[in-house]
């Protein structure tokens, strides 16, 4: 199925949302049996497992939007399941590989900055549907928040070889996070006004814990975009082979 | 006096009164449970692998979240035995370096591949399900902190159990290709489960001193008994076969009675020669090396907090005259 010609912006923009979730959710998954110790692989693991039921949550809403709009039954699966890269709406940090427990801490870090502070937005939001599945969703990343925050911390303040390494994410990763508050059509189309202040908390909240950190943040650099409009990295398609292989191998059965 | 000492224990145990960490104990019976505790713990964290390597490829985003929570669950297992094992006078990378230096073993079953989606729903059915019968007996052994924790472990593992016969039902209710992966899982998991329970009594030498000590209740062949008689009528709801021509009910022991279990097979494995023995330690010993620059950054920050702590309430201290 493709999604693309669908215009409806709440459509789109919870199919974002769902992306985010379940792309980051799967990077993060991915850690799990081999992080650097247990009470970390059961923290990340738990982060991995509280996104893929936010993506749930937001693609039900969308399916039942799809499905009322087409006629024909979609479901949490068939979005996640049988798209293609170009449909998904993720922002292409969150497909980037995941790389030492540096880089990963810096994506959680950046994904949990952005998605609190829009969450909270959303949780005021007058679709009340949507306003209850952030309300819900939000008191799971503020804890995501705290422990990726702590992350930056110990990384950033504990040995000189953290530091590096945490420096180094920062100019591996630096140029895909922007993106996160460029705004799209449909995004301003459900945000409106608020979108002032979830840059500016995002932004306060980033600076305080790198200056905390001692950790420096790049001037001036190029900055990646396109994932939103479904112009993806070359990693996109490998997840989604691996995740859908099940699904596309043997169509049309219940697992 | 040692010999008063070993008496007053063994009347402990004969009483049902929990040996607690700070009793006295006999050497050997600390070894015995910090072999035997380490053993389980390292086998939750080495089974979170065979598992693990379905995350991303489960077929409903239900399915992956139902996979995901089990594996934290296990990760959670291993999490508690380890501080019941240290309670015996051992620290968790001790028994890390013990295990990675192969010096501690962890259960054999770990070291076979999952090779298709229904390998998921038939560990958590078989191998799920032995260790349940492993581990329900422990609930009662005599170590305190063993016992309390198998307590919580056994709820968790019954639940997995459910979950994971469930998963199988929907495949031996679906396409010709999904029971036909049922079936396969079923086949290559059942043997190696039943040598989940340790070589027969005759041949067990850890037997007979543990089962005075009651840190084990039951002997091998007769857990592997209840669990033949368990799965043997739980796979008729399945509509499946388990890969046992000589598996019969025999009316007149009121047990089922199952073929011969290729014990060579059993000990290769042990020894290192399994399909995946090599791959599984290696994945813990890479996840350990990887992670060692971050455990030493969270130690140093985690030095200098309170360093800054100690200095601020000095400085408070100072000011107070």
């Amino acid at each position: 199925m493709t999604t693309n010609e669908i215009e409806n912006p709440l459509i789109k923009y919870l199919l974002h949302l769902a992306d985010n979730a379940l792309i980051i959710g799967h990077r993060n998954s991915e850690w799990c049996g081999h992080g650097p110790a247990l009470e970390q692989d059961i923290a990340l693991t738990n982060i991995a497992l509280d996104q893929v039921g936010q993506a749930r949550n937001f693609y039900q809403y969308a399916a039942s939007l799809i499905s009322d709009l087409n006629g024909e039954i979609i479901t949490e699966d068939s979005l996640a399941y049988l798209r293609d890269s170009w449909d998904f709406k993720n922002c292409l940090l969150a497909e980037l590989p995941n790389g030492d427990w540096a880089q990963t801490i810096l994506k959680q870090f950046i994904v949990s900055v952005y998605q609190y502070y829009l969450y909270q937005a959303l949780a005021q939001h007058e679709n009340e549907k949507l306003a209850g599945i952030a309300a819900k969703s939000l008191k799971e990343l503020s804890y995501h928040l705290r422990w990726s925050s702590d992350w930056v911390l110990r990384l950033g303040d504990g040995t000189q070889e953290s530091k590096k390494r945490m420096q180094d994410a920062i100019a591996i990763l630096w140029s895909y996070t922007k993106e996160w508050t460029d705004y799209v059509d449909y995004e301003l189309n459900i945000l409106g006004e608020s979108i002032i202040a979830i840059q500016k908390n995002c932004e306060e909240k980033i600076t305080a814990v790198f200056e905390e950190a001692g950790l420096t943040i790049p001037q001036d650099i190029w900055m990646h975009k396109g994932g939103k409009i479904g112009k993806h990295t070359e990693h996109l398609g490998y997840i989604l082979s691996e995740m859908q292989f099940l699904q596309r191998a043997y169509p049309n059965v219940e697992w | 006096m040692e010999t008063s000492l070993e008496e007053q224990f063994q009347q402990k145990i004969d009483q049902e009164i929990k040996i607690e960490p700070k009793d006295w104990m006999p050497e050997k019976y600390r070894q015995t449970l910090i072999r035997q505790i380490s053993q389980h713990a390292h086998s939750e964290v080495v089974g979170m692998l065979p598992e693990g390597n379905w995350i991303t490829r489960a077929p409903s985003l239900r399915r992956k979240a139902i996979l995901l929570a089990k594996i934290q669950d296990e990760a959670g297992h291993g999490l508690y035995l380890y501080s019941a094992a240290e309670t015996l006078g051992i620290s968790r990378d001790e028994m890390y370096h013990q295990l990675h230096a192969g010096n501690a073993k962890y259960s054999s079953i770990f070291n076979y591949p999952t090779l298709t989606w229904a390998d998921m729903g038939a560990i958590g059915w078989l191998v799920d399900g032995a260790a349940i019968m492993n581990q329900v007996p422990l609930c009662r052994t005599s170590f305190g902190p063993y016992a309390r924790a198998m307590v919580r472990v056994c709820k968790e593992e019954s639940f997995h159990q459910r979950q994971g016969f469930e998963s199988l039902w929907v495949l031996s209710k679906g396409t010709d290709e999904q029971k036909r992966m049922c079936q396969d899982a079923i086949n290559r998991w059942w043997w190696p489960c039943l040598m989940m329970f340790g070589p027969p009594d005759d041949e067990s030498h850890n037997t007979i001193q543990s089962m005075q000590w009651k840190i084990k209740r039951f002997s091998n062949d007769e857990l592997r008994q209840k669990f033949v008689d368990m799965i043997a009528e739980q796979i008729k709801i399945l509509s499946m076969k388990l890969p046992d021509p000589d598996l019969k009910w025999n009316e007149e022991k009121k047990h089922y009675d199952y073929g011969k279990i290729n014990w060579e097979e059993f000990w290769q494995v042990l020894k290192g020669n399994g399909p995946c023995n090599k791959e599984r330690l290696d994945t813990r010993k890479k996840a350990w090396d990887d992670g060692a620059w971050v455990r030493d950054a969270a130690t140093a920050y985690a030095v200098k907090k309170s360093n800054n702590q100690l200095n601020n309430s000095n400085s408070v201290y100072a000011n107070l005259h």
